[in-house]
């Protein structure tokens, strides 16, 4: 089962949990992002702005899910990602994998964050102080991605 | 032939509008043609598009380098380098 959803509505992690334990595999591995509340020189981020292009986000995240399960023969494979206005705490993205064993399930969860990070059309602007900054991509998650 | 162009974060920012019909001319047949060609059409569209290096681009919702001839598709969407996750 492949399940996809990019949504303004908070992520519920137990919900999703429990949906890939339905899918009767041996192991489950999860990943979820938080909005880092990163008080540097500028100041704590009050809000996190996420913007995506509706349809191509869908299929580049069902593109990469599908990718996974045949690489690794998992069972499952689930990505949520909330897109709109978050504040520091809130989930930002789940992804979850159901595999046999371990280690096709933990391998196959990096691969589906490491390559979201860089195949996805997502845009992250942080509000600090009122004043709204596009967060710029890191060079280090290119490398992350490029090891799968 | 009209071109739906798409534009995201700071590039729909400084363009001013998330979405516009364009007319490209003949001559215009790459991504970084019809990219050159908008930076014309105002102030705030030469500066979205002044660093070729922060800008990528999809065509029919494909990425593509911006060297790729967009052909007949009916939608172009140019943005700066993804930051989810």
């Amino acid at each position: 089962m492949i399940r996809v959803v990019v949504d303004r509505e908070p992520i519920d992690v137990a919900a999703e949990l429990a949906l890939i334990e339905r899918e009767g595999a041996g192991a489950v591995a999860s990943f979820t992002g938080l909005v880092r509340a990163d008080a540097g020189a500028e100041g704590a981020v009050e809000t996190l702005e996420l913007e995506h292009y509706p349809g191509a986000t869908e299929a580049a995240l069902r593109t990469l899910a599908d990718e996974a399960v045949t690489r690794w023969s998992l069972a499952g494979a689930t990505i949520v990602h909330r897109v709109g206005p978050m504040r520091a705490g809130e989930r930002i993205v789940f992804v979850g994998t159901a595999a046999p064993h371990r280690g096709a399930a933990l391998d196959a969860c990096a691969f589906l964050i490491d390559r979201l990070k860089t195949d996805a059309p997502f845009w992250k602007r942080e509000v600090r102080g009122g004043h709204g900054t596009w967060v710029e991509a890191r060079d280090t998650d290119e490398v992350a991605a490029r090891r799968w | 032939m009209a071109v739906r162009m798409l534009y995201f974060a700071w590039v729909r920012e400084r363009v001013g509008c998330g979405e516009e019909l364009v007319e490209p001319p003949a001559g215009v047949t790459t991504v970084a043609q019809l990219v050159d060609w908008l930076a014309m059409r105002s102030d705030g569209h030469a500066q979205a598009f002044a660093d070729r290096g922060r800008l990528r681009a999809a065509v029919d919702q494909a990425f593509v380098p911006l060297d790729t001839a967009f052909g007949s598709a009916g939608e172009v969407a140019i943005f700066p380098p993804v930051t989810g996750g």
